[in-house]
């Protein structure tokens, strides 16, 4: 398999004893206070972003997103490890670079995490003590409003958009057994329940559609590839919760790349459709047992657990010839978690999010004292999830070795400045890092440079695996100008 | 009889071997819950103080 994929992390912000009470304000203030940018007049380039294509086959009316160049460069920071942080909306925002494959996405993002924690910490010192800056990885405020965490998936535009939907519905619903972060309470009208699952499925109220926003759709339809739309579609999910937990991240992204690539080699697992996703993917984050039946389209009753495990065995077999480490990988740590979570969930409590955050708030509780809605549970639902080595929960039980591990700190470390390799975002951190005051805007999809005498230059990257450091490091290192780069790439 | 006295044998080195054995859960336990504790204590560090005032407080609109 060969697959270009990626996420985008929408972070919530507190401001405590702020100077300012609007969120717009302090998402820029915090985005602006990374140290580490090699320039800071980098512009984000918007001329290929479009997300009002549907994948049905339609444009849907909208305005484009057009900045003026100076709030541009207010809500825009080009990473030189080829990710981009940003504000969209009211909220701190983080992408990473496009990755090839589960393992890279893991490292990128928890990178992403880092850089968020970096922002928060300068951000305090900018402030003076006019305002105390947490920035949290989840994705909800627990009164009803949520913010997305959306993976990007680059799949063969002859996989039909019919086949996906198929497919990946049973799979969407089902995941969050292992991909769930886990959350007190219930929101979006639902029931209260003292904990779930994930934190997102409280949310989603229809099965297909554009919206992020309102009346989320399970599967989303956004149909924005950044690359030849005539060879690729984009599959974006915004039904994931975001995970501190590497494994969790990596077992979600892993095995969702997973059966979208074997839908791209032909193969399908037949017969696991449900009758009702929606009411479903509540269901299954409220069954901490995992033991309810999930009715089928077909009328057998399937657990959450079969239906991947069909998945599982569907995968196993395809990939049984792959020599690929990460994919051989992914598998045999999904078919250990599924057994784990069949026999008891809560032996994982070092590996995935629920299981941990639950068992860490019951050990809490436990010896407080306390119930499922006193403020401090509620504190450390939320607290769980902050970026902040000091204040974040998670971090304090990773300190402590307490929660299993994929990648080690030097790792992290290196993906925060350093692009991967091996796809077209080596090109764009390669070039924001030797020709920082040349580069005058990049996107996915182009880097575009300043060549003097008010000329910009704008070099397209359509293809996602070109720009790889196979294919242009030669060339960047014998080029000392940009100049120089450009004609040896024919411009 | 030799047969019984061995088996007889063999039964009370087991029982010492799960005796060991459990004094290890035991002893593993303790330490898991003298770990426990000083977690939990640092928890109470970290958390946000008023956590009923700043959860109440926390709202996050807008994006996706």
């Amino acid at each position: 398999m060969r697959m270009v994929f990626g996420t985008e992390t929408e972070f919530g912000l507190s401001v405590k004893h702020g100077d300012s009470p609007d969120p717009v304000s302090n998402a820029i203030f915090l985005v602006n206070s990374y140290p580490f940018l090699s320039s800071t007049s980098v512009l984000w380039d918007y001329e290929n972003e479009n997300p009002l294509v549907d994948a049905r086959g339609f444009e849907v009316e909208g305005e484009r997103e057009r900045p003026s160049p100076e709030y541009n460069r207010l809500l825009n920071k080009p990473l030189n490890n080829g990710g981009r942080l940003y504000v969209d909306g009211a909220h701190p925002e983080y992408s990473t670079p496009e990755c090839t494959n589960a393992r890279d996405v893991v490292a990128y993002e928890k990178a992403g995490e880092r850089i968020l924690a970096l922002c928060g910490a300068m951000a305090d010192r900018r402030k003076q003590g006019e305002g105390h800056f947490s920035v949290y990885k989840n994705n909800t405020d627990s009164k009803g409003n949520s913010y997305g965490y959306h993976e990007n998936y680059l799949v063969s535009r002859t996989v039909p958009f019919d086949l996906i939907v198929a497919q990946l519905t049973p799979f969407l619903v089902t995941r969050q057994i292992f991909a769930g972060a886990g959350k007190v309470g219930a929101e979006n009208k639902t029931k209260w329940v003292d904990y779930q699952i994930s934190q997102r499925s409280d949310f989603f109220e229809v099965w297909i559609d554009l919206n992020t926003m309102v009346k989320r759709p399970i599967i989303n339809t956004r149909d924005e590839p950044h690359a030849d739309a005539a060879r690729y579609r984009r599959f974006h999910v915004i039904v994931g919760d975001a995970n501190m937990s590497e494994l969790s991240t990596y077992l979600k992204v892993g095995t969702t790349a997973l059966v979208l690539a074997m839908l791209e080699e032909g193969r399908s697992v037949p017969g696991v459709e449900i009758e009702n996703p929606v009411q479903s993917i509540g269901n299954v984050s409220r069954d901490l047992t995992l033991k309810r039946p999930i009715k089928l389209a077909r009328g057998a009753q399937w657990r959450a657990l079969e239906i991947q495990r069909a998945y599982w065995e569907a995968a196993s077999l395809h990939f049984s010839g792959s020599d690929d480490p990460v994919v051989r990988d992914v598998i045999e740590r999904w078919r250990v978690v599924l057994a784990a979570l069949d026999e008891e969930p809560m032996q994982l409590d070092r590996v995935l999010d629920w299981v941990i955050k639950k068992r860490l708030i019951e050990s809490y509780k436990e010896r407080k004292g306390c119930g499922w809605k006193d403020p401090r549970v509620a504190m450390m639902n939320l607290q769980y999830h902050d970026v902040s080595e000091e204040k974040g929960l998670y971090h304090a039980l990773e300190r402590s070795g307490h929660v299993d591990r994929l990648l080690s700190d030097d790792a992290l470390s290196h993906a925060q400045e350093h692009p991967p390799t091996d796809t077209r975002a080596y090109f764009r951190g390669a070039c924001l890092k030797k020709f920082p005051k040349e580069v005058y805007a990049t996107s996915w999809t182009s880097v575009l440079f300043d060549v003097g005498d008010g000329t910009i230059k704008r070099l397209p990257l359509m293809d996602p695996l070109k720009g790889s450091a196979a294919l242009v490091q030669p060339l960047l290192d014998c080029s000392r100008t940009v100049t120089e780069l450009l004609s040896r790439m024919a411009l | 009889m030799a047969k019984q006295e061995q088996k007889k044998k063999k039964g009370s080195e087991q029982s010492e071997e799960a005796a060991t054995a459990n004094a290890e859960v035991v002893e593993k336990g303790k330490k898991t819950e003298e770990e426990l504790d000083a977690l939990m204590d640092e928890i109470d560090d970290v958390l946000e103080e008023n956590a009923e005032e700043f959860i109440k407080n926390y709202v996050q609109k807008g994006g996706e």
